[in-house]
C-alpha cells in the first residue's frame, strides 16, 4: 500500500523518532539503542531525519528534547516510541503544539504495553519494537492536522441523587455562584446514611452531621431541588445539555404546604415501610419519608391511600383536616415533565443492599431473627422504630447473644467477586451498638478484618477490647434446628468452620445481623444509557481512568460520585462529590472546552440512510435526517470511539485520526520484515 | 475507418456477453460507430491473428471473467498489450465473483469437489491433465492456476463496470459514454473510473423503509411465513447485503422482494465489500450472550459465501494462504 504518494510525502516530511527507555521497564527488554538506530539508519527513505534514545521522554528534559529538535532540525513529524498512548498521548501532543507542529503530526508507538510488558525474548522483542516503531512512522505520513472543536460550556449544573455525595457536590457549585439542579428520586434528600444511627469510627450521630447538609442545600438560593423526580432524557453534549425531568405526583402543594403534620396525623392507614424503615417500621398512606426530611413535604402514596384505593371515593381525612388555603392535597395532581439546560452533569446515584434472600442457608425472611445490617441500623436509630432499643422480632425481648455475618453477598464467587468495602468497619460498629445497648455477647464472623481507613484499626481494637468476640470464618449456615442434646430449641445456631482455631463451631445466638453487601442500582444500566456512560461487569459506572481520573467518565461533562461509581464509605463519597464538583467548576471557569477533534463524520454523498449505525452510538450522537434520507452525527456529542465506522457497510462515515490510509499504513509498517534491510528505492526530496 | 472494439470471455459464466446483448437495438449502435476486431462469443477470430494486430490497435476491450488459467492470463496481458482502453467488465473481472469463491481451497480440493463427490461417478479418481496423448496427437489444456485473480491484479486496468451481470441499461449508458468520446463529443473519464454503476449503495435506490435495525434472527426468504412489501428486508431478517453494495442496479433484487446478494461490489470507497457487510451486520445483532448471538447466526450457514459471495479474490483475504503462496 507504499503509493507514489506516501513515497512523495515521505520525502517531504522531516520525522523525528524517539525511543524511550522508560528506566528499565522497557530498555530492561528491548534494545532501544537498536530501535533508536533502526529508524535512523533504515527509515531514512521514509522521511525520518533523527532518532534518538533517552530515559524517560516524558520528563521536563525528554520534551524539551523533541520541542530542540522541532526547531532546530526542522521537523515536521514526530514519533514516540513509549508507553501506550492512554498514558502519554496528550503528554507529547503538547510538546508538539508548544513548538509549533499540528498536536496531531504526532504519533505514539507502544513498545512498554504492547512490547516490554509481554515478552521476555530480548531478540523478538527489539524486533517487534522496530516494527510497531516502523508501523508508527508509515501512520505518522498519512496523519492530517486537525484542529480541537470548540463548546461553550452553560454554568448551571445537573446533580443526580441527593445522598451524600450528590448533596456535596451540589453545595461546592451552588457555593461557587452557579446554578445547580438537584434530582432526587425519593420523598427527601438524605440518601442512605439518613437511614443510619451512628457513623464510623467516630461514632458520629449520622443525623447530626447530615442534617444540617441537607438543610443547607434545601435553602440555597442557588440550588433548585426536584425531588421524587427522576431524568427521563438527556440530549446534547459537555457544555449543552436539555434534561428532561420527570416529576411523579406527590399529591401534595409544593407551593402552599407549611409541612404541618396534620394530614400525616390524621391519615388513618398505616403500612409497613420497606423503604426507609428496611421493613421493620410503619409509615402511613400519606408521609414524610422522615423527621428531617428535605423539603419538608409529605407524599401521599396512591397505591395504600384509601380514597385512591377505592377508585377516587371516601376517606380524604388528609384534604379535611389540611388547615391551608388554598388546600394543599392535590387529588388530581399528574406527572410532570421540566425541561432543563446544564452544561455538566454529576451523577451520584448510589447504591442498593445486596438481597439477603438470595442466600437461603442464612435463613433471612425464612427465620424471623435473622436480621439485615440495615435494619439493624434502624433499630439502633433513636428515631427508628423501636426507639433505638435492640430487640428480637417480637418487639420487646432484649437479644442476650447476638452474631454478625460479614462479606454476606460480597467477595462470593456465587453472588459479587468484589469487597463491598464498608461491611467491616460496619460490622464492627454495629458490634458496638449492640454491646453497649444491650450487653449481649457478640460474635463477629468474617473472612478477613479489613479496616484500611483513618482510625479505622484503631477502632477494630477497641471493639475488640470491649469484648466482642471474632471468629475466623465463613459462616456455613444459619438454622434454628438443634441437632445435639445439649442444644435447646428457640435458638439460632451459626455453623461455621472456625478457620485460626482448626474447628468447625456451632455458636447459639438469639439474633443473626448479616452484614449485606452493596450492589449497583437496579437499573444503573439503564441510567448509564440514559446518560451515555457505560457501566462495569458488576455493575458500576466506569471512570475515564481507574487511578488517574476516577471522576471523570468516557462522556465529556457528565462525572461520577460516591458509590455509584462503586462501594466506598462517607468520607470517600464526600471527597468524591466535591472532586466532581472541582471538576465541573473547572469546565465553568474556561468559559468553552476544546473537545478532541478525534471524531467521526457521515460523508452525507456517501450515506444511502440504511440507518445500520443508527442504534449503535453509544453516546446518542447519531441522528436520522428522514428529509434528506441520511444518518448525521453530532461533533459535539461524539467520542470517537469509532463504533459506527466499523460499522457503516458503505464507508459513509469516516473517523478523523483513524482513516483507512493510515490504519492501512500502518498495518503494512507492522508487517514489514524489518529483519531484511529496505529495499524501497531512496526518495529524492 | 471504425475505431476497433473487442468484447473477451475469461473465468465467468457468460452472463455478461448476454448482458451485452440484452441492450436490444442498441448493440446495432455499437457495430454503426465501431468494427468488431474480436469477440469469441460472437464471431470467429483466432488467438493468432489478435497476436498479429498492431499493439493499441483496438480502442477499447471488454474483458469479462477473472484470471482462472494460463490462458485467461496470457489473453489478459496480450489484450492489454493490444488496447487503448482496457475495461475490467462485470464481477468476475473486477472481483472473481463466483467463481472467485474457489479461492477458499486449493487447487487439489477444487479438483477432488469437482471430479470426486457423491454425485459424480469417477472409480478410478481420473483428474484432467495439461497435456494427453490420444491416437490422434496430444491434447492440451490450459493449466488452472492456483488462484482466481480479477484483472486488475495481472494487468493495468482503465475502467471497471461492476455487476454480475451489469445490468443492460448501465451497458448501454457505457456505450453511449464511448461513442460520444469516439464521435468527439465527449471527454473520457477519469483513468480508473467506476462506469456504469452509482455512487451510493443499493439502500439509496431501493423503495423499502428503514428504521433502526435490531436483528435476532436471521432467515432464509422461504423460511418467512409473510414478507412485509414496504419493509427493509434486513429488517425482516433477511440477509441483504444491500448496505454494504454499490448502487446502479435501481435495486432490481429487493424491488421483487429477494434480498441483494451485492453483486454490484463495494460501494465507493470501500476496500473490503465482505469485510464491511460483516461488521455491519454483528453491529446490529440484537443478542448480547454468546449462546444468542449463535443462535442469530445460526440462520447464516454460509457466512464466507454470503459476505464475500463476489468479492473474495479481490478482498484484503483474496485467498487461502497456501493456495495464494503457491500462486506467488
Amino acid at each position: 500500500m507504499t503509493d507514489k504518494t506516501q513515497q512523495e510525502r515521505a520525502g517531504e516530511e522531516r520525522i523525528g523518532v524517539y525511543v524511550c527507555h522508560c528506566g528499565s521497564n522497557i530498555a530492561g527488554v528491548v534494545n532501544v539503542e537498536a530501535v533508536a538506530k533502526f529508524a535512523a539508519e533504515d527509515l531514512k527513505d521514509r522521511g525520518v531525519v533523527l532518532a534518538r534514545d533517552y530515559t524517560f521522554m516524558c520528563s521536563v528534559a525528554g520534551q524539551e528534547l523533541i520541542e530542540q529538535d522541532i526547531h532546530e532540525q526542522g521537523l515536521t513529524r514526530v514519533v514516540v516510541a513509549a508507553c501506550s498512548p492512554h498514558l502519554h498521548e496528550k503528554t507529547f501532543r503538547n510538546v508538539c503544539e508548544r513548538s509549533g507542529i499540528n498536536p496531531y503530526l504526532s504519533e505514539m508507538a507502544s513498545i512498554r504495553e504492547h512490547v516490554a510488558w509481554v515478552h521476555t525474548d530480548k531478540a523478538a522483542a527489539t524486533a517487534k519494537a522496530k516494527a510497531i516503531v516502523n508501523g508508527a512512522v508509515e501512520r505518522v505520513l498519512k496523519n492530517e492536522p486537525l484542529e480541537a472543536i470548540r463548546v461553550p460550556i452553560d454554568a448551571a449544573t445537573l446533580v443526580v441523587g441527593g445522598g451524600i455525595a450528590g448533596l456535596q457536590a451540589a453545595l461546592e457549585v451552588a457555593e461557587a455562584g452557579y446554578d445547580v439542579y438537584l434530582i432526587e428520586r425519593e420523598a427527601s434528600l438524605g440518601g442512605h446514611m439518613a437511614q443510619f444511627d451512628k457513623t464510623f469510627p467516630t461514632l458520629d450521630c449520622a443525623a447530626c452531621i447530615l442534617t444540617p447538609k441537607m438543610a443547607a442545600v434545601g435553602s440555597h438560593a442557588r440550588i433548585h431541588l426536584f425531588t421524587w423526580s427522576e431524568v427521563e432524557k438527556v440530549e446534547g453534549f459537555v457544555g449543552n445539555y436539555t434534561v428532561t425531568v420527570k416529576k411523579k405526583p406527590r399529591y401534595v402543594d409544593e407551593d402552599v404546604c407549611t409541612g404541618c403534620g396534620i394530614c400525616v396525623e390524621k391519615c388513618p392507614v398505616m403500612v409497613v415501610d420497606e423503604n426507609f424503615e428496611a421493613g421493620i417500621g410503619y409509615r402511613k398512606a400519606i408521609y414524610w419519608p422522615f423527621a428531617q426530611a428535605v423539603p419538608n413535604l409529605p407524599v401521599l402514596d396512591p397505591d395504600t391511600c384509601t380514597y385512591f384505593i377505592g377508585g377516587k371515593g371516601g376517606c380524604k381525612a388528609c384534604e379535611i383536616f389540611c388547615p391551608t388555603v388554598p388546600n394543599s392535597i392535590l387529588f388530581d395532581q399528574k406527572e410532570e415533565r421540566v425541561s432543563l439546560k446544564v452544561g455538566n452533569i454529576i451523577l451520584a446515584t448510589g447504591w442498593d443492599l445486596f438481597n439477603a434472600r438470595r442466600i437461603p442457608q442464612y435463613g433471612y425472611g425464612r427465620l424471623a431473627n435473622v436480621f439485615t445490617s440495615l435494619e439493624l441500623e434502624r433499630m439502633c436509630n433513636a428515631a427508628g422504630p423501636t426507639s433505638g432499643r435492640v430487640v428480637l422480632r417480637d418487639g420487646q425481648t432484649a437479644p442476650k447473644a447476638v452474631g454478625i455475618v460479614h462479606c454476606v453477598g460480597s467477595r462470593d464467587r456465587n453472588y459479587n467477586g468484589y469487597c463491598s468495602a464498608i461491611c467491616c468497619m460496619q460490622s464492627l460498629k454495629l458490634a458496638h451498638l449492640v454491646k453497649e445497648r444491650t450487653g449481649a455477647e457478640v460474635y463477629n464472623f468474617y473472612i478477613d478484618i479489613r479496616t484500611p481507613g483513618k482510625e479505622y484499626d484503631e477502632f477494630y481494637l477497641r471493639v475488640m477490647d470491649e469484648g466482642v468476640h471474632f471468629v475466623r470464618g465463613k459462616v456455613a449456615e444459619v438454622s434454628d434446628v438443634p441437632i445435639a442434646p445439649s442444644e435447646e430449641g428457640g435458638k439460632l445456631y451459626v455453623q461455621v468452620e472456625d478457620t485460626l482455631a482448626g474447628l468447625q463451631r456451632r455458636i447459639p445466638v438469639d439474633m443473626v445481623v448479616l452484614s449485606a453487601g452493596l450492589e449497583p442500582r437496579h437499573d444503573s444500566a439503564e441510567v448509564g444509557k440514559t446518560f451515555g456512560i457505560a457501566c462495569s461487569t458488576n455493575g458500576w459506572f466506569i471512570e475515564k481512568h481507574a487511578k488517574m481520573d476516577p471522576i471523570a467518565t468516557m462522556t465529556e461533562g457528565v462525572f461520577v460520585a460516591g458509590c455509584a461509581q462503586g462501594p466506598k464509605d462517607i468520607p470517600a463519597s464526600v471527597s468524591q462529590g466535591a472532586a466532581a464538583a472541582a471538576r465541573v467548576l473547572s469546565h465553568i471557569r474556561q468559559g468553552e472546552l476544546a473537545l478532541e477533534p478525534i471524531r467521526a463524520s457521515v460523508l452525507e454523498e456517501q450515506c444511502s440512510g440504511c440507518r445500520i449505525c443508527n442504534g449503535l452510538c453509544p453516546f446518542n450522537a447519531i441522528s436520522f435526517v428522514a428529509e434528506r434520507k441520511v444518518s448525521e452525527i453530532n461533533a459535539a456529542l461524539c467520542q470517537g470511539c469509532g463504533t459506527c465506522v466499523a460499522a457503516c457497510p458503505a464507508g459513509a462515515i469516516q473517523g478523523s485520526g483513524f482513516s483507512n490510509e493510515q490504519v492501512l499504513a500502518q498495518i503494512e509498517g507492522l508487517l514489514r520484515d524489518v529483519a531484511q534491510p529496505v529495499t524501497r528505492e531512496p526518495v529524492t526530496a | 475507418m471504425k475505431p476497433k472494439f473487442a468484447m473477451y470471455w475469461a473465468a465467468a459464466c457468460g452472463g455478461c456477453e448476454i448482458a451485452v446483448l440484452n441492450i436490444d437495438e442498441k448493440v446495432l449502435d455499437l457495430d454503426a460507430n465501431f468494427e468488431v476486431a474480436f469477440w469469441p462469443a460472437a464471431m470467429d477470430v483466432k488467438y493468432k491473428e489478435v497476436e498479429a494486430m498492431e499493439d493499441e490497435s483496438i480502442l477499447v476491450t471488454l474483458f469479462n471473467g477473472g484470471i482462472r488459467t494460463d490462458e485467461n492470463e496470457h489473453m489478459a496481458k496480450l489484450l492489454r498489450r493490444k488496447s487503448k482502453l482496457l475495461v475490467a467488465f462485470g464481477s468476475c473481472a473486477n472481483e472473481g465473483c463466483i467463481p472467485g469463491l474457489a479461492n477458499l481451497g486449493t487447487r487439489e480440493s477444487i479438483f477432488d469437489c469437482a471430479f470426486d463427490n457423491p454425485s459424480t461417478e469417477n472409480p478410478a479418481h481420473l483428474r484432467p491433465q495439461i497435456a494427453c496423448q490420444v491416437p490422434e496427437g496430444v491434447l492440451t489444456l490450459p493449466p488452472l492456476q492456483a488462484v482466481v485473480r480479477t484483472l486488475d491484479q495481472v494487468v493495468e486496468v482503465d475502467y471497471h463496470v461492476p455487476g454480475c451481470p451489469p445490468e443492460s441499461h448501465q451497458i448501454a449508458a457505457v456505450l453511449d459514454v464511448l461513442i460520444a468520446v469516439v464521435k468527439g463529443e465527449a471527454e473520457l473519464p477519469p483513468k480508473g473510473a467506476v462506469l456504469g454503476a452509482g455512487d451510493t449503495s443499493v439502500c439509496d435506490e431501493c423503495p423499502r423503509s428503514r428504521d433502526v435495525k435490531h436483528i435476532d434472527k436471521l432467515s432464509r426468504i422461504q423460511e418467512l411465513p409473510v414478507l412485509d412489501t414496504e419493509v427493509c428486508l434486513l429488517e425482516q431478517g433477511l440477509m441483504c447485503s444491500g448496505p454494504a453494495t454499490r448502487s446502479g442496479c435501481n435495486s432490481r433484487c429487493p424491488n421483487v422482494g429477494a434480498p441483494c446478494i451485492g453483486c454490484y461490489g463495494a460501494a465507493p470507497g470501500v476496500l473490503d465489500q465482505g469485510a464491511r457487510l460483516m461488521a455491519a451486520i454483528a453491529s446490529v445483532i440484537d443478542a448480547k450472550e454468546p449462546e444468542a448471538i449463535d443462535r442469530v447466526l445460526d440462520g447464516l450457514p454460509d457466512p464466507a459465501g454470503t459476505f464475500y459471495r463476489f468479492s473474495l479474490a479481490h478482498s484484503l483475504l483474496r485467498a487461502n494462504r497456501a493456495a495464494l503462496a503457491e500462486q506467488e
